[in-house]
């Protein structure tokens, strides 16, 4: 552990003594530490960190917590309504089960419909084999968390539901949101190298420089979202694959996005520059690389952290309208957008409202990452 | 005759206005319009004024942290010749920058909140590449000595200390590359009074052991007559007055050092005199009046004081004053 | 007239015995103000004096029950001899309470350090100076208002009230808009002006413009002015009675001159001997205080200033706090130097 490490460590467990060791404990406590002691008084702030936590172990086990191969479809098993788990068997032992389907056609509609054959019990495995796939990109393995015994072709786990061509919803809902959350760190990443690097630039040297840099912001700024996604999407071939698709997609929404980033950095690099601490540096003769890496950056990166962390649900938000107005990725790809692209219909819906479920962790990882980026700008600058 | 060590000729420095969506420039504030002041070696020249007289924009131009408009700032290092420094570049500022540093008014923005102090005051000598670790960290313990604090407290982070002791943290830092000339921007305004007076008599101990030269700006003249050799006055980008301490505060020649002395508040119930209340407000360096910029609220000022700027002239030997009326004004001081 | 309505000279208009205030931080208990005791008489100047964390703004706060969050009353009896009312406890009000709401600027008014913060700058001054006047006038419309807004610019000195009342606070210097605070704070005509810190901000010349003013003022009027501020220079040509504090504790209070000239508690000797002054030999040291003012949350056992004093007795002020002496009619001393017994009539401890 580093020296910095350790300190922390000890210090946080010496947290409930008072007087001169409280007094001391906060002497040596880098700026760093003051800042996560503030965060961590927000109660909502830390449980959102939390969940973003969690969704973002979704996204790296991802396959791991599906059971069925996202995409492997089956035409008699569309529109299977999601199954309830009994946790407890006849017996009173801890042995979860769904109950068997019986798909039986309705003589009078011809339209398969699914019944509960409760004759038939499909007992969950844990740490079951399924379909294979690489852990972390890297392992060939099939162990699933959760599984079933798949001899008889009645049987079937379906804990979200099927989509119309019989793919299993908790399965693609997994996978998308490895997708739609990975897009986000992509397109963030990209935005904050076009914020620092104009809106430092911008900062630093002023002038016909900034002024240039800002109106054309500004430019970008005011040209309407929508219709400049339809363009640039409409304009990406056909023949791409879906991961040329992915890129492209990413880049499209990072070049709106870096503008918000590129102005709050400006504006801490103007007021650092007249902060005399900077001064004094410029006094010594330090190099102008010196203060900015050394005096300037450190102090306006818990800024760039929060307006990243509220940038990450724009891309979010970004990449699931685009896709679910089918401008974003394609099929065979898979992302929330792509998942509530099935519900845009009001019959389908009607037939099936569980494929709405989607919009369910969009909602929770927007609002998590909002609180979080509040929590963290109030943690960074309790006096802005 | 002990050396000159700054001296600086017909200073100026203008601000520009600009208006419009392409920003041209309208007017100039004239924050600083022809300053002239020198400092020998170890001798204190204390600049007040009030708000808007252009102290500190001169400070600031004098160490280089703002380059003049025009106007000469002629600096000796060590036993060399007087050089320019007001025009140089950053390269060649390189080597006078060691010489003349800054002690700055807040105590609360002058230290960069995310280094350790020992690293605080080791940069001037890392930066310079001056020593190794070693030899730096030597340092940091011997000028943390030098101002009072406890070697130990140099792993602390600024926020930890005080007002005061963070001064004396700017303090250390400044003394560091062993500079001849320390340019002090109100280092004690922000302070409790208290604090305040150990600040003073560590700026004078330093001062007597190191040989430095202060240019001591400040707006509070009873620590001014504690600091200083000389004092300048300051009003709206010029010099009015300036002397030697004791002659400035007994027997000032200019109405607005008189009201400056005579608003201070004395510390003492049983001399509540009658003061000077001068009227109106400070003037605005953007609209300057015309003449001597003084003239609406002086209580002296004649016809000649609307028209005509007032020269800075020798009046007694060593006694500077600009005013047209200085010979003949018999003006109260302190005494 | 004003001087009609004036109470009796003997009794204090306030009257602060044993005050507390605490603030509950998440990093300890802050003892803002630990024990305050002073007496503000009817037509006369209170100076409160006295370094930062000593409790005085706090004080000023707790007295028109405007405390900033968490900070609490917890002890102590604020007495106001309210006209036309009979005494009223203030720390037992509710600060939301229609009496609170009567008292905070009609009966006892607040200037602040930094009028450009404490005038909204979304609004004129005309503006805002009315709102003062229809708040606690019902029958004042908008018209009487203004008029009555103009009278007070012009009271406090602004040239051209006309038109200075339509501009809005930026548009005013510092002197400028300290004058349409004072005229804000005389509007509704109160019996009581606390004044914290009134020309701190403000360049030397114009401090001595409105303190000028509020001499005249208060001369005027027969306004009761509490006046905090940690220049001993403008107590001393302001004051009519002293109350010095540190750590939250008044430790000395008394007619000023004796404050100055006849110090009791080791705090105020030594604070006046620290003061620079414009009679001192130039280059002349500065008589300091050792040590330095307590972290909050640090205080020291026993008397506050124990840790500093030169005068300490050990085993005595390092234990336990001491309690204030009263040395005659209005001057008071809290230190184990004196006590009642022991006062010579100079007012020196005995030996």
């Amino acid at each position: 552990m580093t020296r910095s490490g350790r300190q922390w460590w000890r210090l946080f467990r010496r947290a409930s003594q008072k007087g001169a060791e409280a007094e001391d404990r906060i002497a040596v406590a880098t700026q760093l530490q003051l800042t996560w002691w503030r965060f961590r008084k927000h109660k909502l702030a830390v449980m959102s960190l939390f969940v973003v936590i969690l969704f973002y172990l979704v996204a790296v086990f991802a396959d791991f917590l599906a059971y069925a191969d996202p995409e492997a479809s089956d035409a008699r098993r569309g529109y299977i309504p999601p199954q309830s788990i009994h946790w407890f068997d006849s017996d009173g032992s801890f042995r979860p089960y769904v109950h068997g389907l019986l798909g039986v056609r309705d003589l009078r509609t011809f339209k398969l419909v699914y019944r509960v054959d409760e004759s038939r019990k499909v007992y969950i495995q844990f740490f079951a084999e399924g379909y294979p796939y690489y852990l972390f990109g890297l392992f060939p393995t099939n162990r699933h968390l959760l599984g079933f015994d798949n001899s008889k072709p009645e049987n079937g786990l379906f804990l979200l539901g099927t989509d119309v061509q019989g793919r299993d919803v908790w399965s693609r809902l997994m996978v998308a949101t490895r997708v739609s959350l990975s897009i986000g760190l992509a397109g963030v990443t990209i935005s904050l190298f076009l914020g620092v690097l104009f809106g430092g630039i911008s900062g630093l040297y002023g002038g016909i420089i900034d002024t240039a840099i800002q109106r054309m912001i500004e430019i970008v700024r005011s040209i309407p979202t929508i219709p400049l996604w339809m363009g640039l999407a409409a304009a990406l071939p056909n023949t791409w694959s879906s991961a040329q698709v992915y890129f492209a997609i990413t880049i499209i929404i990072s070049l709106i996005g870096w503008t918000d980033l590129a102005r709050v950095v400006r504006g801490r690099f103007l007021s650092l520059r007249e902060e005399d601490f900077v001064v004094a540096a410029e006094l010594m003769g330090a190099s102008r690389m010196r203060i900015i890496f050394r005096h300037m950056l450190p102090s306006f990166m818990s800024h760039v952290i929060a307006a990243i962390s509220l940038a990450l649900p724009a891309m979010i938000i970004s990449e699931t309208a685009l896709s679910f107005l089918g401008l974003g990725l394609r099929p065979p790809a898979i992302s929330w957008g792509i998942l509530l692209q099935d519900a845009q219909n009001i019959q389908t819906l009607a037939v099936a409202p569980w494929l709405l479920v989607a919009a369910v962790p969009v909602i929770i990882v927007i609002l998590a990452f909002n609180f979080l980026g509040d929590g963290l700008r109030d943690a960074a600058d309790p006096y802005g | 005759m002990t050396t000159t060590v700054l001296e600086v000729e017909n200073l100026k420095k203008h601000f520009p206005i600009r208006r419009g969506l392409l920003r041209k420039v309208v007017g100039q504030v004239k924050a600083v319009d022809g300053v002239s002041l020198s400092i020998r070696k170890g001798e204190t020249l204390s600049l007040v004024g009030e708000s808007g007289c252009g102290k500190t924009t001169v400070s600031r131009c004098i160490v280089r942290a703002l380059t003049p408009t025009s106007g000469a700032v002629r600096f000796r290092v060590g036993a060399g010749p007087m050089v320019d420094v007001a025009q140089l570049t950053r390269r060649g500022l390189a080597s006078f920058r060691p010489h003349m540093q800054m002690i700055f008014q807040d105590p609360f923005s002058s230290l960069n909140p995310r280094m350790m102090i020992g690293d605080i005051i080791a940069e001037p000598l890392l930066v310079n590449g001056i020593g190794d670790k070693g030899s730096r960290r030597a340092r940091v313990e011997e000028l943390l000595d030098l101002v009072k604090l406890p070697a130990a407290y140099r792993n602390r982070f600024p926020h930890a200390f005080s007002g005061g002791q963070r001064q004396r943290i700017g303090i250390a830092r400044a003394l560091a590359l062993n500079p001849s000339l320390v340019v002090a921007d109100e280092p004690v305004s922000a302070l409790d009074v208290s604090v305040q007076a150990q600040i003073v008599n560590l700026m004078l101990e330093l001062q007597q052991r190191l040989g430095l030269s202060y240019l001591f700006v400040a707006h509070d003249l009873s620590v001014v007559k504690h600091m200083s050799d000389r004092v300048a006055v300051m009003y709206v980008g010029r010099i009015v007055e300036e002397a030697a301490t004791e002659d400035l505060f007994n027997t000032p020649r200019h109405p607005y050092t008189d009201a400056l002395l005579s608003a201070v508040p004395k510390p003492d119930p049983r001399s509540r005199s009658k003061r000077v209340i001068l009227k109106g407000e400070v003037a605005d360096p953007a609209h300057p009046p015309p003449g001597c910029p003084f003239h609406p609220r002086c209580n002296y000022a004649i016809e000649r004081c609307r028209t005509e700027m007032p020269k800075l002239q020798e009046i007694v030997p060593n006694h500077r004053v600009s005013c047209h009326r200085a010979h003949e004004l018999k003006l109260a001081g302190v005494a | 007239m004003a001087e009609a309505q004036k109470p009796p000279a003997a009794e204090p208009i306030l009257s602060v015995r044993d005050l507390e205030v605490h603030f509950a931080q998440d990093e300890g208990l802050v003892r803002a103000v630990d024990g305050a005791s002073f007496d503000l008489h009817a037509g006369k100047i209170l100076g409160i004096v006295g370094e930062s964390g000593c409790g005085k703004s706090v004080t000023a706060r707790a007295i028109l029950q405007i405390l900033d969050h968490p900070g609490r009353i917890v002890g102590g009896e604020l007495w106001f001899d309210r006209p036309g009312h009979s005494c009223l406890d203030i720390a037992r009000q509710d600060p939301r309470s229609a009496t609170m709401v009567a008292i905070r600027g009609k009966e006892i008014a607040l200037i602040f350090q930094e009028p450009m913060t404490s005038f909204s700058a979304h609004y004129t001054i005309g503006n805002q100076i009315g709102e003062v006047i229809t708040v606690h006038d019902a029958t004042a419309g908008k018209e009487r208002a203004r008029v009555r807004t103009l009278e007070l610019l012009r009271l406090v000195g602004i040239p051209r009230p006309e038109r200075r009342i339509d501009e809005y606070p930026f548009q005013l210097s510092g002197g400028l808009r300290q004058r349409a605070m004072i005229a804000m704070a005389l509007a509704c005509d109160p019996r009581i002006l606390i004044a914290d810190e009134p020309t701190t901000a403000l360049d030397v010349t114009t401090q001595a413009q409105i303190l000028d003013l509020l001499r005249a003022l208060q001369r005027e009027r027969g306004l009761s002015v509490l006046l905090i501020t940690h220049d001993m220079g403008v107590i001393a040509e302001m004051a009519d009675d002293v109350a010095v504090m540190y750590l939250g504790r008044v430790v000395e209070r008394g007619p000023v001159d004796q404050i100055f000239h006849a110090p009791k508690h080791p705090y105020t000797r030594a604070l006046l001997r620290s003061i620079p002054s414009t009679l001192a030999k130039p280059r002349s040291r500065l008589q300091t205080i050792e040590g330095s003012i307590p972290h909050p949350y640090n205080r020291p056992q026993g008397c506050p200033f124990h840790p500093r004093c030169s005068e300490k007795i050990a085993g005595r002020c390092d234990r336990e706090m001491p309690r204030t002496v009263m040395l005659r009619a209005e001057s008071a001393v809290s230190c184990f130097l004196y006590t009642s017994a022991s006062i010579s009539t100079e007012g020196r401890p005995a030996a």
